[in-house]
């Protein structure tokens, strides 16, 4: 008899296609009126012997069942999973959800740099305005009322301030950041080494030249700082900024109010087939003005040139941009073309930082 | 500067090559610009003798020649009247550059003729505009002798970049001079000996504004013969890019640019009466040698006769009395004007000329008495003549003067060891004269102003690349942070919104007027007296209108849909304060393009995003920015319905909004923009000290989240509502809005907001009865403070 339900049951639970007849099967066989169950129930009529051997038996043909039914259960689970991957099926090459990401502009990624390198070398950055006046720009810095030198810088004027007269009265956009040497020393004792970096302004509109563009300043002074600090600290920026070790670098004497002496510094670089490449090469190419501060500009600051001496530099941002980033004209820096800012701009989650790197 | 290198050595004995030269001028701050070596330009190109011209059989206008070179005879098609047999011109063989052309010649069959070559003109070798016939040299030139001997090509044309200081050297000396001392060879003498006058000159001269012109010499020459001047010199001032005019002009540009010593010769009989140097009076007019007439305001330092102005002191000479071929009689000018006077004038009239160039950087002074002698000199060698005795006014400037010279500091400020007997040497062939500790420096190096400047010559001279390197360190060996508080703003702001998918900009900092005035600000005192066009003449009261600008610079270009920022100063005032240090963006057009995602993707970007973007930049910057307010008191360049103010108390940290529409159609922008502006310097200074963060305690018992919807007015601010229920109990630890609701259902001029409130329990789990307290006293506030219903 229980051979014969044992048969049964397990056609039963075989037979069963889904999880829904497995169930029925289940409740059929274990359920509390099922099949096995109701067995179960009787073996309290049979006797001490007769109960013993059915129990076992009822016990064994349960537990065969139910892994019997566990079994198909797996199987059907894995059927069912199965039919519904095969239905759950996207392109997974459609696009992705679109997230914007921008970008940070290459003056901005260059200033950046710059304060990471001449940070490394102890210097801090200070700040100032861009509109200016004559003395701050010009007479304060050695450049004599009337001098052609302040001609040179093509200045943008405007209206003087009634509040104030003389060189302090005649306002001007700053046409270097060379002010900032100005303000920077007259509101703070020496020693000094910082950098200044901003807006600067010239009337002149050509290929190379737009009426606004950035510079970078940088003013170390102190009791012993001489003409050798200057091109050390400028040769350990060029060749950090460029990445080259053996970046060629030379100091020819020229030209400034403020510094005396004066020097511009070149770096190496070939010209072949119309592009310029920084480096070893036959060539040079100027990229920043320097000098030892000129005694009167530290007089005139408060600073006794007796005892303090030191050097200061200028150089223009998006210049050095151009040359470490390859990008051939200045005026489109100032353009705002999306698919410029897209093209040159840094992404803005990977920051210029000297000991991170940048590879 | 161009000079050429003969030239060069008229002046210096060296034995030195060009190369050599050439770097040492750099190195010495004379930048050698570019160096014109002629003679290898010309290297093709040499004397040929033409055998036979005959007829071209197939071409009127053009014959046939054989041309014996030298070493072969080439038959040459040639379209030259003047092309005849036995002649001797330049030929030109195939393959060479032809620099009046610039064309590279080749091989050629004309009609039916081969051509090898070519006889040249001198317009085809750009010397000159000679074009009426082939160049035809003298009869007894050797067949092969290179072109360049024969036009003096074969002397490289230096060009230097001379900085406004060196005022000496735009003379060709004061570069011999410096390499001399460069120890590139020896100065040679000149002969200085005056030229002894033999009568009275019939003109004086007389001198009114002695501060203007301190000193005025001139010279009464009769009977010169002017004509070409010689080759030589004519070779010269070609070289150097200057035209040949006559013998008496060329002597002038001889000695402006050989000697830093212009002059200028008047045609004496063209004069009338006496010269004197006045300042001019307002509505004098002359006509200069430039072609061009100038009418003068008051103050300009002239030069005169009893009739009138001639010319500009020092800058352009006059038109009438100028020297003509048939000039006999002339009248030498060689005098001293103030730098400034000359570079004043110079700008105000827009003339530039040699002269001016050399004056303004200030010639030698005490130069002026020996240069009327050396220019009385060669003007009788070439034109003969006879010359009076010199008139002088005035007399040349002082400029005696010593600085210490200790050549210790030297070694101080230059960093560099050289010894005292070399830094003496230096001085002294720069034309120093050092005695007793001090340095007198020479007449015509009037930039020579102090100590340091001493420390310039010889370390220039000693050379730059000779000073040894040193590393400049930071005091610790850990530098500390180099940033300003604002710089790390700006900063952060700046990486924040690239990353909202913002692309930085950088835009002028100047902008139209009268687009400046829809931006809150005309301000007079912040418009340039001098802009580069009428369209950057303000300076800017927003970063907006730039942004407004460039969008439709995109737009105009196909890409409608942008987003732009930038971090950068506007400016409310010309003082120092009036200057913001901001952070402003703009979004124009959809966020992003249409996608099959859904519509919201590609949605028009609007207030709200801008409201994003202050948001994230503020709180980059360090600003609370959970604890501002938003008001609606916006500039009236913002939507008056769609925008707001981000404060803190009365400090307004932002603007943002959707853009006024009128705004938008003056600017002729299409369609909507949104816009934000962060201002970065009036985010506080954090008060915390140390970079602690508070202690983070984690509940242990779970957050409980109920959802609520009220009916409130439809003007209601919902910022309101979310504040008073915020505030009806402690434990609320946030609340969400989830739907803001208006239409069926909801009656007119009502909406509908729903909120979700998680509430965080602080001490034990909330029964379903704390619960219902809580949303209760939620419901009571709302019903209190924004008589808000809950909705059924």
């Amino acid at each position: 008899m229980i051979a014969q339900l044992k048969a049964q049951l397990t056609d039963m639970v075989g037979s069963a296609k889904d999880l829904n007849a497995l169930e029925e099967a289940r409740v059929t066989a274990l359920g509390k009126k099922g099949r096995i169950t109701d067995l179960m129930k009787t073996l309290g009529t049979l006797s001490p012997e007769e109960r013993k051997t059915t129990g076992a038996e009822l016990n064994t043909l349960k537990d065969e069942i139910s892994a019997l039914i566990e079994k198909q259960e797996q199987a059907l689970k894995k059927q069912a999973l199965d039919a519904r991957l095969a239905h759950e099926k996207m392109d997974v090459t459609l696009s992705v959800r679109p997230q914007a990401k921008g970008t940070i502009h290459p003056i901005s990624q260059t200033m950046d740099e710059l304060v990471s390198i001449f940070g490394a070398m102890g210097f801090s950055v200070a700040e100032g305005p861009d509109i200016e006046d004559d003395w701050h720009n010009f007479t304060a810095l050695n450049f004599p009322p009337g001098h052609p030198a302040r001609e040179m810088h093509d200045t943008f004027y405007l209206p003087d301030d009634p509040k104030q007269t003389g060189d302090a009265a005649k306002k001007l956009l700053r046409t270097h950041t060379s002010t900032m040497q100005v303000r920077h020393m007259m509101a703070n004792k020496p020693p000094y080494k910082i950098i200044v970096m901003g807006r600067t302004y010239r009337s002149d509109y050509d290929m190379t030249h737009t009426p606004m563009f950035h510079q970078i300043e940088g003013l170390v002074i102190d009791k012993d700082i001489h003409m050798g600090h200057l091109k050390g600290c400028l040769m350990d920026f060029a060749r950090a900024y460029f990445g080259m070790d053996q970046l060629p670098v030379r100091f020819r004497p020229s030209f400034f109010p403020f510094t005396e002496p004066s020097a511009e510094m070149d770096i190496g670089c070939s010209r072949k087939d119309g592009g310029l490449k920084i480096g070893a090469g036959d060539d040079w190419l100027e990229i920043l003005g320097c000098g030892m501060v000129h005694p009167n500009v530290l007089k005139n600051c408060g600073v006794d040139p007796d005892e303090y001496q030191g050097f200061a530099f200028g150089m223009g941002v998006e210049r050095i941009a151009m040359l470490k980033y390859g990008i051939p004209d200045l005026r489109t820096f100032f353009d705002s073309d999306v698919r410029w800012l897209s093209h040159y701009g840094f992404d803005p989650l990977d920051r210029p930082n000297r000991a991170t790197g940048s590879k | 500067m161009k000079f050429t290198l003969n030239w060069l050595k008229e002046h210096l004995d060296t034995a030195a090559d060009l190369k050599t030269i050439t770097d040492r001028l750099t190195a010495l701050g004379l930048e050698v610009e570019s160096v014109q070596d002629r003679a290898e330009a010309f290297a093709p190109f040499k004397a040929a003798k033409v055998v036979s011209a005959v007829q071209h059989p197939d071409a009127d206008r053009l014959k046939v020649l054989m041309v014996d070179t030298g070493s072969e005879t080439l038959q040459v098609v040639c379209g030259a009247p003047n092309a005849r047999a036995g002649m001797m011109g330049i030929f030109a063989p195939a393959g060479s550059y032809i620099p009046g052309t610039n064309m590279v010649l080749k091989k050629g069959n004309i009609r039916g003729q081969e051509s090898n070559g070519m006889m040249v003109s001198e317009r085809e070798m750009g010397l000159s505009d000679e074009h009426e016939g082939i160049i035809d040299l003298p009869a007894g030139t050797k067949i092969g002798t290179p072109m360049a001997d024969l036009y003096g090509l074969n002397d490289p044309v230096i060009d230097i970049a001379l900085t406004p200081d060196r005022a000496d050297c735009a003379g060709v000396r004061g570069i011999a001079r410096d390499l001399a001392a460069a120890g590139l060879g020896t100065l040679k003498p000149i002969n200085t000996a005056p030229v002894p006058g033999t009568f009275q000159s019939p003109v004086s001269v007389s001198i009114q504004s002695a501060k203007e012109c301190p000193q005025f010499l001139g010279r009464y020459i009769k009977s010169v013969k002017n004509g070409a001047s010689p080759e030589w010199l004519q070779q010269r001032l070609k070289a150097v890019g200057l035209r040949p005019i006559s013998a008496l002009v060329d002597i002038t540009n001889f000695f402006s640019i050989g000697l830093c010593r212009p002059l200028h010769v008047f045609d004496a009989d063209k004069l009338n009466g006496n010269i004197h140097v006045r300042l001019s009076k307002a509505g004098e007019t002359f006509a200069a040698l430039n072609d061009k007439s100038y009418t003068l305001e008051a103050g300009a330092c002239v030069v005169c006769d009893d009739r009138g102005v001639l010319g500009l002191g020092g800058i352009v000479g006059g038109q009438t009395t100028g020297c003509q071929a048939e000039t006999v009689n002339v009248f030498l000018e060689c005098a001293y004007f103030d730098p400034y006077t000359i570079a004043k004038t110079g700008r105000q009239y827009d003339v530039v000329s040699d002269a001016r160039y050399r004056f303004e950087r200030g010639v030698d002074p005490a130069f002026t008495a020996i240069g009327i002698e050396l220019a009385t000199r060669m003007i009788i060698e070439l034109c003969g003549g006879e010359a009076s005795e010199v008139m002088s006014a005035g007399q040349a400037p002082d400029t005696s003067r010593s600085y210490d010279f200790d050549p210790e500091y030297t070694r101080k400020l230059g960093g560099v060891e050289i010894s005292v007997s070399r830094q003496t040497e230096i001085l002294h062939t720069l034309g120093f004269v050092v005695k007793d500790g001090k340095a007198f420096p020479p007449s015509w190096r009037g930039d020579i102003l102090g100590k340091a400047d001493l420390v310039e010559e010889i370390v220039r001279v000693h050379e730059f690349d000779h000073i040894p390197a040193v590393s400049v360190r930071s005091r610790e060996t850990v530098p500390p942070s180099a940033e300003t508080s604002l710089g790390v703003r700006m900063r952060k702001a700046r990486g924040a919104l690239a990353a909202r998918g913002l692309y930085e900009s950088v835009t002028w900092s100047f902008m139209p007027k009268h687009m400046a005035g829809f931006f809150g600000s005309n301000d007079n005192s912040l418009t340039l007296s001098n802009p580069i066009s009428a369209d950057l003449d303000q300076m800017r009261p927003s970063i907006l209108p730039n942004l407004l600008m460039a969008a439709g610079r995109n737009a105009d270009r196909g890409f409608g849909d942008t987003a732009l920022f930038e971090v950068g100063p506007v400016f409310q005032s010309a003082d120092v304060a009036g200057q913001k240090m901001m952070a402003s963006g703009l979004r124009h057009g959809a966020c992003h393009p249409r996608h099959w995602s859904g519509a919201d993707v590609s949605r028009l970007a609007d207030a709200m995003d801008v409201k994003a973007d202050a948001l994230t930049a503020l709180e980059a910057a360090g600003a609370p920015a959970a604890n501002l307010q938003v008001s609606r008191d916006v500039p009236a360049y913002y939507h008056p319905g769609r925008a707001g103010a981000l404060k803190l108390g009365n400090v307004v940290l932002a603007y943002f909004g959707d853009i006024h529409p009128g705004v938008m159609e003056q600017m002729g922008l299409k369609g909507t923009a949104s816009g934000f502006e962060v201002f970065l310097d009036h985010i506080p200074e954090a008060k915390k000290k140390g970079t602690a963060k508070p202690l983070l305690t984690l509940s242990p018992l779970q957050p409980i989240s109920r959802d609520f919807a009220f009916i409130v007015d439809e003007q209601l601010e919902t910022a309101l509502l979310v504040r008073t229920a915020m505030g009806a109990d402690k434990m609320i630890e946030r609340i969400d809005i989830f739907d803001v609701y208006q239409g069926k259902g909801v009656d007119p001029g009502k909406k509908s907001v729903a909120i979700n409130v998680v509430i965080q329990p602080t001490e034990r789990t909330l029964t379903d009865a704390d619960i219902e307290a809580m949303a209760q006293k939620i419901i009571s506030a709302v019903a209190a403070k924004c008589a808000g219903v809950l909705r059924g």
